[in-house]
């Protein structure tokens, strides 16, 4: 081992990494079982304890892609630990706003914005390799929820003509198991995919920091730590990502929740195969809606859908600006002094944005709770810039808040 | 464009994901559709055959059901659901591979 020229600083890097691979497991449950919580072919607990299961083996499974997830985006020769650190605090802030909102919004992208923002503000636009932003980042998150929902709206119509003289209960009986396989593969690729991201930042701070040597290999504490955060993020839940995913965007039964999770797995490992990587939220979602589209008289909310859609595009912005936020602060206060004051700030932050969630907690109780359309309260509180009625809304999902419409009312009279 | 995008890649990506995204689904839901009997409406022989033996089986009961099915339908649904249960297996293998 060489000399670690860092190593409180390193252990607080690979630590913030664990946390941000934490909360991509329990942002990224509903990829998977969201259907299969919405159409009750699993309990929610097992639901999430069968998804975190699959993702822990799924991060033991292959170690090919665990190289810097920010490859051919930045240049490798600028990243060093702050800028690590700061790229993940993005990744994390994000994730757990949008995770507040119940959005369902890409994992990766939000460490990518972070990553980018923070080599923007540590080497200026020298750093970034624009060319690959757009071909490894921004196309991919046009093309992913069309493919997605063209063939999970085919996948669905296909089999709601075949299956449509079944008497219902007969179709729930028989599709849940598909349910759960698709499911279950979504997962098994989700722990194998995303948990190697996390993985290749941790090898990338080590080497950065001096811990091993550059031509290592990941380390089997790396894997089973970023296996068991990944599980631990899972079984936990991110309950309101999913009743977004299971109740808000579209009303599912069993075959469009078997459809959707097909053309999910289908999609996101074809596209790994053939080298075209595709982002597990954005597909699972497209599938979703896709399901919706295909589905003769089911109602898609577009509302949901479009605010979706939105974070999406906002991703990268925010999650970069947030990244330059931390490094700019690290380097004003400067030394290792100026990360530890970045980490101080992100466990206070996460822990306010964890007090907000309580106002309105969404569990494996309520999850499957009759969906009120409150995307456009929250869309409205959010033009006037009302915390307080933002927290009230709170996710959208609002299982039992007539509050929210209260406010809106107020709102709309105060601004009349 | 094209500097962006692997235009060949995409391609294959989109034809291969309409036939296994969509595929699987509907040769499950054919699977299905073999192993349940026809509505009520429908008197093909197949369906009036697992009518019978199903009367025959369990008396009056209104439910026709699952697994009195005739030989013909019960070998396409399991030949339709093996194709299924083939592809996760194809799934698992290429995850374990290392993908690519």
């Amino acid at each position: 081992m060489e000399y670690v020229t860092e190593p409180i600083l390193l252990v607080v890097v690979v630590v913030t990494a664990l946390a941000f691979d934490f909360t991509n497991g329990f942002h990224d449950t509903g990829n998977a079982m969201a259907t299969s919580i919405a159409t009750r072919a699993l309990k929610p607990k097992a639901a999430v304890l069968l998804s975190a299961s699959l993702n822990l083996v799924g991060a033991f499974l292959s170690l090919a892609v665990a190289a810097t997830i920010a490859k051919g985006i930045v240049d490798a020769g600028v990243v060093t630990l702050p800028v690590v650190l700061a790229g993940l605090v993005g990744g994390i802030v994000w994730n757990l706003l949008t995770w507040l909102f119940g959005i369902p919004s890409s994992s990766s992208h939000a460490l990518i914005g972070g990553v980018v923002g923070a080599v923007l503000a540590a080497v200026g636009t020298d750093g970034v390799i624009w060319s690959g932003v757009i071909s490894k980042v921004m196309l991919p998150a046009l093309i992913a929820p069309v493919l997605a929902i063209g063939v999970g709206a085919l996948g669905t119509w296909m089999v709601a003509r075949i299956t449509k003289d079944i008497p219902e209960d007969t179709n729930s009986r028989m599709f849940r198991w598909g349910q759960i396989g698709s499911a279950s593969l979504v997962s098994l690729a989700h722990g194998t995919n995303d948990a190697q991201k996390s993985m290749g930042i941790i090898l990338l701070a080590l080497i950065a920091g001096g811990a091993v040597d550059e031509s290592s290999g990941v380390p089997f504490w790396v894997v089973a730590s970023c296996a068991i955060a990944m599980g631990l993020g899972t079984y936990l839940g991110g309950w309101r990502v999913i009743r977004t995913l299971g109740k808000g965007l579209v009303e599912i039964d069993s075959r469009q929740g078997m459809a959707a999770e097909t053309s999910s797995a289908a999609v996101i490992l074809l596209s790994s195969h053939f080298g075209y990587s595709l982002s597990t939220t954005h597909v699972a979602t497209g599938s979703i809606l896709g399901s919706g589209v295909g589905m003769p008289g089911a109602k898609v909310r577009w509302g949901v859908a479009g605010r979706m859609f939105t974070a999406w595009l906002v991703t990268l912005p925010a999650a970069g600006i947030v990244g330059a936020a931390c490094l700019w602060l690290d380097e004003a206060i400067g030394g290792d002094a100026g990360s530890y004051v970045v980490f101080g700030l992100l466990v206070a932050v996460s822990t306010a944005i964890w007090l907000v969630s309580r106002r309105k907690p969404v569990d494996h109780t309520n999850v499957n709770d009759e969906w009120e359309d409150a995307s456009t309260q929250v869309a409205e509180v959010v033009a006037t810039h009302d915390p307080a009625a933002l927290a009230t809304v709170g996710a959208g999902p609002a299982p039992s808040g007539t509050a929210a419409t209260t406010h809106r009312t107020d709102d709309q009279d105060g601004r009349a | 464009m094209s500097e962006y995008i692997d235009v060949d890649a995409l391609l294959r990506v989109v034809v291969a994901a309409v036939i296994v995204g969509a595929g699987l689904p509907a040769m499950f839901a054919l699977g299905v559709r073999a192993l349940v009997p026809s509505g009520a409406g429908r008197a093909d022989a197949a369906g009036a055959a697992l009518g019978e033996s199903a009367g025959g089986s369990s008396g009056a009961s209104a439910e026709v059901r699952v697994g009195h099915v005739g030989a013909g339908r019960r070998v396409a649904a399991v030949a339709s659901f093996a194709v299924c249960v083939a592809a996760i297996v194809a799934g698992i293998a290429f995850i374990v591979s290392g993908g690519h």
